[in-house]
């Protein structure tokens, strides 16, 4: 019975076609040249997008001869591992890399937090000057943080508080912006990199949350804070954890606050973005002192070795969360 | 009910009802009501905005904002003097600034050309993402990729790259010796049979940058995709039955109930565009101040920008909620 299935549905289809007069044929095929358009498309888009990378990871690896060679154009030729070992000394790998993570963690951690707090008074409680603060979030939002940079500047670097500092100091102020401690009061009160987007976010979300789990909870017994921390939380760990990734993905990569706040330490996007001037002396002390031109095309070789070495443990990162990072998304709701 | 009967009540089963009832009551002194409690503790949790922004945005907008319209020198130990001088550095950056203008007025039009192609272009992509078809939480994973990989310092060192740019001129060269450089080849077919206009251009220079309009819209594709999956399935079933084609539920279900989503994403692609490290205006405004120390035209320059992007948004705002329609559940 099994053997003659396949011959008996395509008489079916055959006579099912002769009897709808051909419109079945015509949509079957329809159907196939929409969804290989579609392939297409989505095959060309998806290239795109990871083309630079393969591009990089093929380009890593070649000696410095081959990026002259036009016949080269993916693969190394001769493959070397040595480039590597240039980028890790110009932008001190593991040194950087280590602070990176460990700055990261603690200003997203600490974004996060503040920004749940502050999402959830939004979403749930009325209080005056309601509409004013909430106002107030979306201006951060779109603020660009470079108007704000000079005064900032210049505030942690002559740090006064309240006259405090100046009375314990003997009249002077004190310079803090080499530490870590400005940006993490500055992410403790919601005022890091698109914090005014993780409040918006969690907002939205906190919103759709029926009030009668807390209602519930309040005639219980259950004071405001316990209904936060017992009832609220626990379902809102996914969108909590998405805010989280973004703020940790975003302050890895992110140059300004970093350059601006964190300079003293090697960071490794700060030191990303000076590495072709400090390529020069590098190559210079490895040859014992003389001079080297470095070409364009060898510093852009190694410039994005670096991109490659900075994204990697981004990509990583995104294969475990990606679910968590789109389905909270959808969350959030989607009304304004 | 007289004193003595309540007094009485306090003793019974219930109550813990009658008490919570009474908090209601607004003006009792023993207790707080509702509304009064509710201020407390909401001021309470979003205490941390309110320093931080006293603190850290107030205060610096305040000193920037007056930094505009003052010459600023540096004294190491005390800070910065500030001398007043009006408008002089709006009248730098406007008539002295060499480049200041042009960028911005080239920044603008970059960023309108943009905003509709990258809202045109999510929409698509989430439309076909929509459909069912194999690998599609794959692709959907790679579209949003480009949030992760164009953040922050990457895109702007990508963008420098001279290597990159040599690889892509070489690639251009050998796809137009051999002639299959398609959008060239249309546009010179275009302006030969004398149909090329402004409107062309626009469009080949979209086409042209569609790897930036891809990489900057993973999150418009993420939002469209979560409208449309909110959209309820009896609707298309009715308008089936009722003898819709799949194009007309498309325009009268899918694109009214997803424009509302329209006005999100138009919102966070503008401000996405202005705030990006690589664009023309922003590497100038850096320029002049850490490089010419410049601090007050700077600060100046930041400010005619800001401006510029707020007049943007609400300019969008008032024509997207003019053809935009709200439904509610």
């Amino acid at each position: 019975m099994k053997i003659n299935a396949a011959p008996m549905q395509k008489a079916n289809f055959q006579s099912a076609n002769k009897r709808s007069g051909g419109y079945l044929l015509r949509a079957k095929l329809r159907k196939g040249t929409v969804s290989l358009l579609r392939g297409l498309l989505m095959f060309g888009l998806c290239f795109m997008i990871i083309q630079p990378l393969l591009m990089r990871l093929g380009t890593s690896l070649m000696e410095e001869k081959d990026l002259y060679d036009t016949t080269i154009v993916l693969l190394p030729r001769n493959p070397t591992l040595d480039n590597f070992r240039h980028v890790f000394n110009l932008t001190e790998f593991p040194t950087s890399m280590i602070n990176t993570l460990w700055t990261s963690l603690l200003v997203s951690v600490c974004q996060v937090v503040s920004c749940t707090l502050v999402a959830y008074g939004f979403a749930r409680y009325e209080f005056p000057l309601k509409k004013f603060w909430f106002a107030c979030v979306i201006a951060i939002i779109v603020i660009p943080p470079q108007t704000i940079s000079t005064a900032l500047y210049t505030f942690f670097a002559n740090f006064d508080f309240l006259g405090i500092v100046k009375a314990l100091n003997g009249g002077k102020t004190i310079n803090v912006r080499g530490s870590v401690w400005p940006y993490t009061i500055m992410s403790l009160t919601c005022m890091g990199l698109k914090n005014g987007l993780y409040i918006f976010m969690l907002r939205q979300y906190f919103r759709g949350v029926p009030k009668s789990l807390e209602e519930a909870a309040y005639i219980d017994g259950c004071n405001t804070f316990h209904t936060f921390v017992k009832i609220m939380l626990p379902d809102a760990v996914p969108i909590i954890l998405s805010c989280f990734l973004f703020a940790f993905v975003w302050q890895w990569t992110d140059l300004f606050y970093s350059r601006n706040f964190l300079s003293s330490m090697p960071i490794f996007s700060v030191k990303m973005s000076t590495m072709v001037s400090s390529m020069a002396y590098y190559f210079s002390t490895e040859a014992g002192g003389k001079p080297i031109v470095i070409a364009s095309a060898r510093s852009q070789q190694l410039v994005s070795i670096a991109v490659l070495i900075c994204s990697t443990p981004l990509i990583i990162l995104y294969c475990f969360t990606q679910r968590t990072f789109v389905k909270s998304l959808a969350m959030t709701g989607t009304k304004m | 009910m007289s004193r003595k009967n309540s007094a009485a009540l306090n003793e019974h089963w219930y109550t813990p009802i009658t008490e919570s009832v009474k908090m209601y009551v607004p003006g009792n002194a023993t207790y707080k009501t509702m509304r009064a409690r509710s201020a407390r503790t909401g001021t309470l949790f979003i205490l941390p905005l309110i320093i931080g922004l006293l603190i850290f945005m107030a205060r610096p907008l305040v000193e920037s904002l007056y930094m505009s319209f003052s010459t600023i020198e540096i004294e190491p130990g005390v800070g910065y003097k500030a001398t007043w001088v009006g408008l002089d550095n709006y009248k730098y950056a406007f008539t002295v600034d060499p480049e200041y203008n042009q960028n911005l007025i080239d920044e603008i039009g970059r960023m309108a050309v943009n905003t509709i192609a990258t809202l045109v272009m999510s929409f698509v992509i989430a439309v076909i993402l929509n459909q069912d078809f194999k690998g599609r939480t794959l692709c959907r994973a790679i579209f949003f990729l480009p949030v992760i990989l164009s953040s922050g310092v990457l895109p702007g060192i990508e963008s420098q790259n001279e290597f990159f740019n040599m690889m892509a001129s070489l690639s251009d060269s050998m796809s137009e010796s051999s002639g299959v450089n398609l959008s060239l080849a249309l546009q010179e077919l275009l302006q030969v049979s004398g149909v090329a206009s402004g409107v062309f251009d626009v469009i080949f220079t979209m086409i042209d940058a569609i790897y930036d309009i891809v990489m900057a819209s993973g999150i418009q594709i993420i939002v469209f995709l979560t409208g449309m999956q909110s959209i309820p399935g009896s609707l298309y079933e009715a308008a089936d039955v009722e003898g819709c084609t799949a194009w007309e539920s498309f325009w009268k279900i899918t694109f009214p109930m997803v424009s509302p989503l329209l006005l999100v994403n138009c919102i966070y692609t503008i401000i996405d565009f202005f705030m990006k490290n690589d664009n023309v205006v922003m590497e100038r405004i850096n320029l002049v101040m850490y490089s010419q120390f410049r601090l007050g035209v700077s600060a100046a320059m930041s400010w005619i920008y800001f401006g510029v992007a707020i007049l943007f948004i609400a300019i969008c705002s008032f024509i997207i909620s003019k053809g935009v329609h709200y439904y509610e559940d």
